[in-house]
């Protein structure tokens, strides 16, 4: 072990090229001034420079258009956007509500945690193939390893409305012609033929269609990361417009008790 | 006018009675049995009521001594610690409470020092147990992400302070505490090998390591642990909130001298 902390260095001493306020000055991102360099740019080609450092109003476009079409269902028993209503309904602010709906979507069957491992599956499917191995054996792998794979298959319905007009969308800018895409496919229709049956949803269509054009995986996610707010917010809204504790309400019946029947008595 | 009623909620958990007159609302509830108004009310700690809320049983006198032990030394990390830093800074800016708490937990849910560091910290005492080989070849061969997830891969080894010196006195404190527990076996074999344990992670134990243990002392599953570790940290994070909410921002350490934009 060492003989003095690792932290003393950094004692009040915070060194980034990140960007940063210059009181009464400037504001700076990744070395640009944001009142004379930045000031033009959408709102999307912001964060995307914020969380990438690139400059492309394509991808904003198509990241916006993933936005609209893919994330942001405003419905109340989708369960990131049910704990916004529950805020409604329970009379929380809409802030908390936001704040919470998107720690939720850090979820595992929808949202972020696939958002982030489809596109990482997809780097690693390509890697693989490069070195030779075919497209089954990985998608086997995948399976064996962790039971599913990112991107494939989907809860409560097989196939996904949403792939249809984000393709449109994505190719009436340019885009949906690339590696990642195509094996996107390629993995549907080996998923089509195998006993599972699985279909693509979303997060695959999004995690290639951004992967060809070089997005990394932490960038999708940190990109994605508000993408869901826009469902969530009216449902926060029509909660919190209609009757308080209208939404949903649970009579006593609706518990179904499965542990132990016995009474107990606690001893003292 | 009652309907058909298709969904419910399934719970081992808590079972309910109606008030005759209104089915929204429970004339009793029962928690895996007991009686939570009529009974655990006048006769249940609260250390006691919160294990058997995880655990479906009431614990013993050891398992409630060490809970109640674990629940005082976390409830309170002081206000360097992150977490309680984090709901601080809601507290200046004059943000909603909530807010503090939802921060706290927020940040206090991390890799270091935080609730996900207790997580895999339990499932190292899984792993391992009492066998100092085991802990060896773990500590020398850590686990590595099959494939990448939303938490970060871990940069230590879980439960060990990547940034400590020597082993500070509240965490030996608190684990000789602990270990003078009747039959607390693993917080025993914590005590009498925890510089072992440091000299193989290269770093000291962390108060982090020492709750995995207590969790696993507990026989709690890394995801109960994990949940525990969050909430049994509040209560300092938001009384030091509070108190920094009246305290105002001018008073609250903004690192004017301390931030450096490189180009």
């Amino acid at each position: 072990m060492s003989h003095h902390s690792k932290l003393e260095k950094f004692e009040d001493n915070w060194q980034t090229s990140m960007g940063g306020w210059f009181a009464g000055e400037k504001v700076v991102l990744r070395g640009k001034n944001i009142f004379t360099q930045l000031n033009d740019k959408s709102w999307m080609e912001y964060l995307l420079y914020a969380v990438t450092g690139r400059e492309s109003a394509k991808i904003s476009r198509l990241l916006e258009g993933m936005w609209v079409i893919c994330t942001s269902f405003p419905d109340p028993r989708i369960w990131n956007n049910r704990v916004s209503a529950l805020a409604g309904t329970a009379r929380s602010s809409g802030a908390l509500a936001a704040a919470a709906s998107v720690a939720v979507t850090e979820a595992t069957i929808y949202g972020l945690k696939p958002i982030k491992g489809a596109t990482d599956f997809f780097y690693r499917l390509g890697d693989c193939l490069e070195k030779g191995q075919s497209l089954e054996a990985v998608v086997r792998s995948e399976l064996k390893q962790h039971r599913s794979v990112f991107g494939y298959g989907r809860p409560l319905i097989n196939e996904d409305e949403r792939i249809a007009p984000m393709i449109d969308f994505a190719k009436s800018i340019g885009c949906g012609d690339g590696r990642y895409i195509k094996l996107a496919y390629e993995v549907e229709d080996w998923f089509i033929q195998s006993r599972l049956k699985y279909r693509m949803n979303i997060a695959a269509v999004c995690a290639a269609l951004l992967a060809d054009e070089g997005l990394t995986p932490s960038d999708f996610y940190h990109m994605a990361t508000l993408a869901f707010t826009a469902g969530a917010m009216p449902c926060f809204i029509d909660a919190e417009s209609q009757p308080e504790g209208a939404l949903f309400p649970l009579r006593v019946s609706r518990i179904n008790f499965v542990g132990s029947q016995q009474t107990r008595e606690w001893r003292s | 006018m009652s309907p058909t009623i298709s969904e419910t909620i399934s719970t081992k958990i808590w079972g309910e009675v109606a008030e005759p007159d209104n089915p929204f609302a429970a004339a009793s509830c029962r928690c895996s049995g007991f009686d939570v108004y009529g009974d655990l009310l006048n006769n249940a700690s609260y250390i006691d009521y919160l294990y058997l809320i995880f655990k479906l049983d009431p614990p013993n006198k050891k398992q409630s001594k060490i809970l109640e032990g674990l629940a005082i030394a976390l409830a309170n990390l002081g206000p360097r610690d992150h977490a309680v830093r984090a709901a601080m800074n809601a507290g200046v800016g004059g943000s909603t409470h909530a807010s503090a708490l939802i921060a706290a937990i927020s940040v206090g849910a991390g890799n270091l020092g935080g609730a996900r560091e207790v997580f895999y910290g339990v499932q190292y005492w899984q792993a391992c147990g009492t066998e100092i080989e085991k802990w060896r070849d773990l500590i020398a061969n850590p686990p590595q992400q099959a494939r990448l997830d939303v938490w970060l891969p871990m940069e230590h080894t879980p439960g060990f302070d990547p940034n400590g010196v020597n082993c500070p006195k509240p965490v030996i404190q608190t684990l000789e505490y602990l270990a003078d527990i009747d039959t607390a076996d693993h917080l025993k074999w914590l005590r009498d090998n925890r510089t072992i344990l440091e000299s193989k992670a290269g770093y000291p134990l962390a108060f982090s390591g020492l709750a995995s243990a207590a969790f696993y002392e507990l026989e709690l599953q890394p995801e109960q642990a994990e949940m525990l570790f969050m909430l049994m940290r509040l209560p300092g994070a938001a009384a030091h909130a509070l108190e920094q909410e009246k305290s105002g921002w001018r008073k609250y350490p903004f690192f004017s001298k301390g931030f450096k934009v490189t180009e």
